[in-house]
């Protein structure tokens, strides 16, 4: 059986790169006494995949990571095990049992959530409120230049690869961008998927540039919201986004 | 408790550079204490970068036991690797321990081990980039109390500049009467240097700056007496008695990042029964002590629960001499099979049992075998009372072959006293041999890759402090390549030729590990002038500056022949004589002899050699032997 669990990154373990993760919950897995099926072989490895890896830096309310067992005793048994030998920084904040023809975390990951700060005196003159020294944002200016960047029908994004350099077009990318009152940050739902995945990053250097700037190195706190997969397409519609761990019919949260 | 969010670096310093998991603490079961329930602040160092640092077992048993004291916070300090070396001293900001990710400045002890001689000068980088000053006679209570230990610290003359105290032998011992006479010193308003001359009166520990050393006309050393007639003229080593009655950390820290060791170490026993007289180790951890092997059962199922490795490996100088290795195999073999976890073999003795063994734990047609005969021919093996014959070698390696092994390292040195021609020579000729082996075992059908590969790889010989060879002659660079050419030359002349592979080490750095082995005090000018000229990750070979040094030798008035190519007289008086590791002078000296007579002496386990190590009372020693 597979079952699908959400966890979160937060606080310094932001620094944990991908492959880390991946051997942190190796070895924490082996800690709960899980009993996780592995692969054959001289030396066998534990059966797990994850969604779209996090950069470096960034903190995450949702990651996935699928598992496959041999057995378990409920699912709040595995959630409880794992939080039992994880430090505080990570989370499991669900766990569900996976359907039989569910699509891996890699593989069906559509779409992810952002919210998007600034660090102080970082924030683009174009968004930043008058008189914070670029510390605050302006939510009209905000509003304005969301607005404008929602309305244009291409966003060129230069690329640079290990092999010269592609241009993206970032704009069908971009799912819902808003300023987010409550939080006083800037929200994006942005296409995560292995094709067209795009970046916060990409989105504010796109506007900076735009707006005859450039977004100052190390300027944004990114944290992953929610990553979304996409229900079967039905006849002439495009299936719906779900969180990751919707489509599980059992899970905890 | 502490936020645990807190970090030393800025967010855009930690992206900057590379690997930033290697300063942000955090780790699995690394320990957090509540700062205002402590009283004394450790930070232990491991002066190399940290995924070399966290491999270490020393530091993760010490980490354990002061942690276990209920007054005091141990926390891991690494070297910063270059890229944040430069951002640390531009923008002035403090190394600081990992765990509270405050400067270590603030503690009141930093422990360096010290592991080999070429990290010298990160000690140096440690001290410098905390803002300690880097010689011991500079410093007030403001900065932390700077203790030594590790195998180094059997002759620690080349560093005593840098160091408040030095702590020789075992560290579980005693520590906590340290720790104790620390506080009741701050407690009364004692000087540094009032601490510093009690504390050189507690075994094993060393404060260097009160001891002088004068010297004879020819650069040898005339006397060397403590200041203060309380304080002991020798220091003897410090040990545990009985292993299975000390700490061992349960819980060790778990890395994020992968690390060199990135396993569970069990630690099966401390020293070694073989005697080789090259070997440092050898001398200084006797007597051999064992640990039992239910104990060992214990630690190795609760250590791998507590830490989640997927793998766990057998540490000791020579696992193939711990008594019980069989049933502890068996039982580790059938436990991990249970639970996924490869068993990691240290290099055990090729025979019927290890290759058993082996084939269970690993793929034999991946892995390679190997053999450290250390000499290349029967008579040098004998002058340096390496144990093991040419017959030996060849049946093992037969039989590794009938069990489908196809690759087999060897490993040598070059350099041993007394070493000619033809012993280089017998190297190319021992390898000729086991690649016969292989053709004659495995019949044409049966070849996996049709051809048998070995491996010779030879390092350099430095003579070491406290073994037979502290008074041999070390050989000159010029020499050493010489030997690394007649050796090739002997290779290349063999019939087998195309199945050998043939590797050497660099020659300039065992020339200045030889000078810092066995050194006296007049290098730590040298040591620190080089630091100041850029020399540090000496260990590192992209980092190694050997004009460097070599300039500053010159520049300071230190010639190096003077500590490596000369043949010291039988009564010489060593910078380290003021040690007294069990094993004594005069059995290293009838071993020097034995070895330039080529006469062999007995292992531990075979009969008593009277090596002095008996009198600690424990161990072998007293052992009924087979």
């Amino acid at each position: 059986m597979f079952i699908r669990v959400k966890f979160t990154k937060t606080g310094a373990i932001r620094y944990i790169g991908h492959l880390d993760v991946m051997r942190y919950f190796q070895k924490c897995i082996r800690r709960a006494e899980i009993d996780v099926a592995y692969t054959g072989g001289f030396s066998p490895h534990q059966i797990m995949t994850f969604a779209s890896p996090l950069s470096v830096g960034l903190e995450s309310q949702a990651e996935y990571m699928d598992l496959k067992l041999n057995s378990m005793t409920s699912l709040q048994d595995i959630a409880d095990a794992l939080n039992a030998v994880s430090v505080p920084e990570i989370r499991i904040a669900d766990v569900g049992l996976l359907p039989e023809n569910a699509g891996n975390a890699m593989a069906s990951v559509a779409a992810a959530d952002y919210q998007i700060e600034f660090r102080a005196g970082k924030v683009p003159a174009c968004l930043a409120a008058e008189g914070s020294e670029q510390s605050a944002l302006d939510p009209d200016k905000c509003r304005a230049v969301i607005e404008k960047t929602l309305g244009r029908t291409e966003i060129p994004y230069t690329k640079v690869l290990k092999k010269g350099e592609r241009i993206l077009d970032l704009r069908p990318g971009i799912l819902e961008f808003r300023f987010d009152e409550e939080t006083n940050s800037l929200f994006l739902r942005c296409d995560a998927s292995s094709a067209g995945n795009i970046k916060p990053i990409q989105v504010l250097e796109s506007i900076c540039a735009m707006e005859g700037e450039t977004l100052a190195q190390y300027a944004l706190l990114v944290t992953r919201l929610e990553m979304y997969t996409r229900t079967a397409a039905e006849e002439g519609a495009e299936g719906e986004l779900i969180p990751m761990i919707g489509i599980c019919e059992e899970h905890l949260a | 408790m502490m936020k645990t969010d807190f970090l030393a670096l800025p967010d855009e310093i930690l992206l900057s550079i590379d690997k930033p998991e290697r300063y942000i603490g955090h780790e699995v079961n690394a320990v957090v204490k509540d700062l205002s329930q402590v009283q004394v602040r450790f930070a232990m160092c491991f002066p190399d970068v940290y995924e070399i640092g966290m491999s270490h077992l020393g530091i993760q048993i010490l980490y354990d036991m002061f942690n276990s004291f209920e007054d005091t916070w141990c926390e891991r300090v690494y070297s910063p690797w270059t890229d944040l070396d430069k951002v640390l001293r531009e923008k002035k900001i403090p190394l600081f321990a990992l765990e509270s990710q405050s400067p270590v400045k603030d503690f009141d002890f930093l422990g360096i081990t010290i592991q080999y001689e070429m990290c010298y000068t990160n000690i140096l980088q440690v001290l410098d980039l905390a803002q300690i000053p880097l010689e011991a006679k500079d410093r007030t209570w403001d900065v932390p109390i700077v203790i030594g230990g590790g195998p180094c610290t059997y002759n620690p003359e080349p560093i005593a500049d840098f160091f408040d105290l030095f702590y020789i032998g075992e560290g579980e011992t005693q520590y906590r009467a340290l720790l104790d006479l620390y506080k009741e010193c701050r407690k009364n308003g004692a000087t540094r240097e009032e601490f510093l001359r009690k504390a050189g009166c507690l075994p094993g520990i060393y404060a260097p700056s009160l001891y002088d050393v004068t010297y004879n006309e020819d650069g040898t050393i005339a006397s060397f007496l403590p200041r203060f007639p309380e304080m002991p003229k020798k220091i003897r080593k410090e040990i545990v008695g009985e292993l299975d009655d000390t700490y061992y950390p349960m819980k060790p820290v778990v890395p994020y990042i992968k690390c060199t060791q990135d396993r569970v170490v069990l630690e099966i026993m401390r020293g070694c029964i073989r005697g080789c007289r090259f070997c440092q180790a050898g001398e200084l951890y006797r007597p051999v002590r064992q640990r039992s092997v239910e104990t060992l059962k214990r630690y190795a199922m609760e250590m791998l629960k507590n830490t989640g490795h997927e793998e766990i490996s057998l540490s000791s100088l020579s696992s193939s001499d711990y008594t019980h290795l069989p049933e502890l195999l068996d039982y580790l073999l059938e436990e991990c099979s249970k639970r996924h976890i490869n068993i990691s073999l240290p290099s055990l003795r090729i025979d019927a049992f290890s290759l058993d063994v082996m084939s269970k734990v690993q793929d034999v047609k991946k892995t390679s075998l190997t053999f450290a005969p250390e000499a290349g021919s029967q008579r040098l093996r004998d002058v340096i009372n390496k144990g093991l014959s040419e017959e030996v070698i060849l049946s093992g390696a037969r039989e590794a072959f009938e069990g489908g092994w196809t690759r087999v390292k060897l490993y040598f040195m070059l350099g041993h006293p007394g070493e000619t021609d033809e012993d280089i020579v017998g190297i190319g000729d021992l390898a000729n041999k086991i690649a016969a082996e292989f053709f004659d075992a495995v019949p044409k059908e049966k070849r996996v890759n049709g051809r048998v590969q070995i491996v010779v790889s030879t390092s350099f010989f430095v003579p070491k402090p406290f073994t037979a060879f502290q008074w041999a002659p070390q050989c000159s660079k010029e020499q050493f390549i010489e030997k690394a050419y007649t050796c090739r030359q002997g290779i290349a002349s063999q019939l087998n030729q195309k199945s050998i592979k043939y590797n050497w080490h660099e020659a300039d750095v065992s020339v200045l590990e030889g000078v810092l082995a066995r050194g006296d005090r007049r290098l730590c000018k040298v040591i620190k002038r080089a630091y100041e000229k850029g020399c540090f990750y000496d260990a590192w070979s992209e980092y190694y500056k050997n004009d460097v040094w070599m300039e500053t030798f010159e520049e300071c008035g230190v010639d190096p022949d003077f500590y490596t190519v000369r043949e010291r007289p039988d009564d010489e008086i060593f910078p380290w004589d003021f040690i007294d590791c069990g094993v004594s002078r005069k059995f290293l000296l009838q071993e020097w002899h034995n070895s330039k007579e080529g006469k062999v002496t007995n292992n531990c386990a075979d009969k008593c050699s009277g090596c002095g190590a008996a009198s600690f009372g424990v161990g072998i020693c007293f052992a009924a032997r087979s």
